[in-house]
């Protein structure tokens, strides 16, 4: 539990954390973003390279630019009228609260049950190219698939709506 | 092919980047205030008033008839006529101007008062780079600053100078041929009367002799 | 003696580092090598916009700047003290926090992209496996602040601009990653020095740089055209267009910040070259092999420096692309064009040694060209214009 760890947990909380209080949306996809580095900074800690710079490649450099363009493009970009926060808000800590403790109980369960060596397995990218290529090759294909279909299916209702708007 | 256009368009680029160290005609930026590109004959930008001779108060041609200050648009002439007066390059004594003020601010260089001025006493100057850091009185000229030679006149504008030298001078020529005729008549009066005098008493000797011929 | 010139940058760093105690050294080491890079491509910044607006000028047929010192050379240090003292006024309606972090966001993430470049033997800030990969997501995340200075400005055109930029930099993030991805494919590593140490390689004295080969030099055609575009260079520079957009999304901003979205488009532009230097042009290599007694940093600079002023060439000579040609060009010709020449390595590579395989490669390379060529010209109506007069 060093101190760089530390730093990142609270990085990543409190990006999270203006994530769902900011009331400007486009500042509270900015915080998610500050969130997604934390994420990718905790995976290079754990020198899960690929992981790391995949994250910061996929997540900053195109979810979270997609998320930005989704505000601005629908009316996500006005201030909300009524308060931020809902009615039901005890449920819904409750909720989130419950599901806190499974994942923490879970976490912790496994952890004894896994070897204590503290030396992380180096994994090199060639490694991961071979696995994904030979092991995982058939979910590769179908994750490929889906991102063809979803590609199309965005075209698809593009195309649409300049049919309709002719 | 797809592509052409863009490999002509980067030869010649290159060819102008090349060029430009070598032939003039590649680079033809005039390095403004080393080097500077000769205006054209007619350009005007503010007037001067225009002297002959070497005093510039003795020579001024303007007489302060005031019909530019009344012509110009934006009225930016300020003129104050002198007490006395002096001869003009006929000969004629003239009053001229005691104050003659031009705000350059304010003038639009339409050039009417040019146009107007019977004695061309005022004419348009090409001389641009009259900037200055005082805002007010910087660029109200007065009659000193005003005044500049008939040589750079001719200079400036050759053709029109040419051709304001030679209407003056045709004008001086009558003038004076006028004045050698009318001192001429004088003359010739002053002999006739002198004559005519000299002629009187004998004239009244011979007063009987002359009612013989009173018919001519 | 040659070896002690090309590795003296690395024996001053043992050196200084050498004399502090030995808790510090690593720290200081890297701190030494990062105070090195925020000094070196500033300046080598300042000498590119200075061969930018010589060049420009000369290609344009008239000379550069040439007032501020002999030539004009002191030129970037009049901009930069003009930048400095100018009033930095943010509107009243901006988002201040987000207008502030922008450009300071796009400075810092820009020069993280230096730490994977081998700039000479042995010169590498960090030796990261997936190197690569580092330098990609980098520059990915140089778009979220071109976003964020578009919109902050609270200014219709700043936006319209800012989402130009990031829909153009989103669309040719594919074909500059795809074409890199030929490399990777020929050497097996996504790791910068590796690659660099399979160009290194003579024979008859000419280098195995990837540019000499078919599919390489195709790539490299393809990384130009998507680096040209990613840094937001003419011709693909209509977000920063100054006359359509005044100067697009960063119109609202004055003073140093100007100066700093200057700096991230210029080092970006070097960090660029940088890497299409390292992936196609063999890097820290010298040219032929009996040139290899030169500095291998002399090497990598210089090839950056002439990587610039083809970048520069190509501003003074081409029409600004409009938005849609723009991602015409990207969608329907670039990206299929580099999933082609993906196939063509791979081609390359399992036809084994020998000239056989020059003759495919470039076979198809060729035709590809020419078709593609062919079919997207001709789909373009080329027709008198005919007009529609309201009655």
């Amino acid at each position: 539990m060093n101190p760089v760890f530390w730093i990142l947990a609270v990085l990543t909380v409190i990006g999270a954390l203006a994530a769902v209080t900011l009331k400007n949306t486009v500042h509270c996809a900015l915080a998610v973003t500050v969130a997604f580095a934390g994420l990718a900074l905790f995976y290079l800690q754990l020198d899960a390279q690929f992981a790391g710079f995949a994250q910061i490649l996929i997540y900053i450099g195109a979810v979270a630019i997609l998320v930005v363009f989704a505000i601005l493009l629908t009316r996500g970009s006005e201030t909300p009228r009524t308060g931020l926060f809902s009615r039901s808000w005890f449920a819904g800590m409750t909720i989130a609260a419950a599901v806190f403790a499974v994942l923490g109980w879970a976490v912790i369960q496994s952890a004894h049950v896994l070897p204590h060596e503290s030396a992380a397995p180096a994994v090199d990218v060639n490694q991961i190219g071979n696995a994904l290529l030979n092991r995982y090759v058939l979910p590769l294909e179908i994750i490929a698939l889906l991102l063809t279909a979803a590609l199309i299916g965005a075209v698809i209702v593009a195309m649409h709506e300049k049919g309709e708007s002719k | 092919m797809l592509g052409e256009g863009i490999l002509k368009g980067l030869a010649e680029t290159a060819k102008n980047f090349a060029g430009s160290f070598v032939s003039k005609e590649r680079l033809t930026t005039v390095e403004y205030p080393e080097e500077r590109l000769p205006l054209p004959e007619a350009s005007r930008n503010f007037p001067f008033l225009v002297y002959d001779g070497q005093d510039w108060e003795k020579g001024l041609r303007c007489v302060a008839c005031q019909i530019c200050e009344k012509e110009c648009p934006p009225k930016c002439i300020y003129i104050e006529k002198s007490k006395d007066k002096k001869p003009d390059f006929v000969g004629k004594p003239q009053i001229y101007p005691a104050k003659f003020d031009i705000d350059i601010s304010v003038c639009m260089s339409c050039q009417i008062c040019v146009e107007v001025c019977p004695f061309e006493a005022i004419k348009m100057n090409t001389e641009f780079e009259l900037s200055t850091d005082d805002r007010f009185g910087g660029l109200l000229l007065n009659r000193q600053q005003l005044a500049k030679p008939n040589e750079y006149y001719r200079q400036i504008h050759p053709t029109e100078a040419a051709e304001v030298d030679a209407r003056r001078a045709e004008e001086k020529a009558k003038a004076e041929a006028k004045a050698k005729a009318d001192a001429e008549a004088k003359a010739k009066a002053a002999a006739d009367a002198a004559a005519k005098a000299a002629a009187a008493p004998p004239k009244a000797a011979v007063q009987t002799e002359p009612k013989k011929e009173g018919g001519d | 003696m040659v070896s002690t010139l090309d590795q003296i940058f690395v024996l001053l760093k043992h050196w200084i580092v050498g004399q502090l105690p030995a808790g510090l050294q690593s720290f200081a080491g890297v701190l030494l090598s990062v105070v090195c890079i925020i000094a070196v491509f500033p300046a080598l910044f300042a000498i590119s916009v200075l061969l930018e607006r010589k060049g420009l000028g000369r290609m344009q047929n008239r000379l550069g700047p040439n007032r501020v010192g002999p030539y004009g050379i002191l030129q970037p240090v009049a901009d930069g003290i003009k930048s400095l003292t100018k009033e930095d006024i943010v509107p009243v309606g901006a988002d201040s926090v987000v207008h502030f972090l922008a450009p300071v966001s796009m400075v810092a993430i820009v020069f993280m992209g230096y730490a994977v470049l081998p700039m000479g033997r042995n010169m590498t800030l960090v030796h990261m496996d997936a190197a690569l990969l580092f330098y990609f997501a980098m520059g990915a995340s140089t778009e979220l602040s071109v976003f964020m200075a578009g919109w902050s400005s609270r200014n219709k055109y700043s936006l319209l601009g800012a989402m130009r930029a990031v829909a153009q930099m989103i669309s040719y993030e594919v074909p500059l990653l795809l074409s890199s991805v030929g490399v990777v494919m020929a050497t097996g590593s996504l790791s910068l020095d590796k690659i660099v140490d399979v160009q290194n390689q003579y024979t008859f004295g000419l280098p195995h740089w990837f540019i000499f080969t078919p599919w390489g030099f195709a790539s490299f055609v393809l990384f130009a055209i998507a680096a040209t575009a990613e840094t937001n260079r003419s011709p693909f520079d209509l977000p920063e267009g100054e006359s359509e957009l005044v100067a697009g999304y960063f119109t609202e901003y004055s003073g140093f910040k100007f100066a700093e979205f200057f700096l991230a488009e210029y080092v970006g532009m070097l960090s660029v070259s940088g890497l299409g230097t390292t992936l196609f042009l063999g890097g820290w290599s010298a040219p032929f092999a009996f040139l290899q007694f030169v500095p291998s940093w002399i090497w990598f600079f210089s090839k950056v420096m002439l990587s610039i002023c083809v970048m520069i060439w190509l501003r003074g000579t081409l029409p600004r692309l409009r938005q849609d040609q723009l991602m015409n060009f990207a969608w329907k010709f670039v990206i299929p064009f580099t999933l082609l020449n993906l196939v063509d390595v791979a081609v390359w590579h399992f036809m084994g040694e020998g000239w056989a395989r020059w003759i495919v490669c470039s076979a198809i390379v060729v035709i590809a060209y020419v078709v593609m060529g062919r079919a997207g010209m001709r789909r373009k109506n080329i027709a008198p214009r005919t007009y529609r007069y309201a009655e």
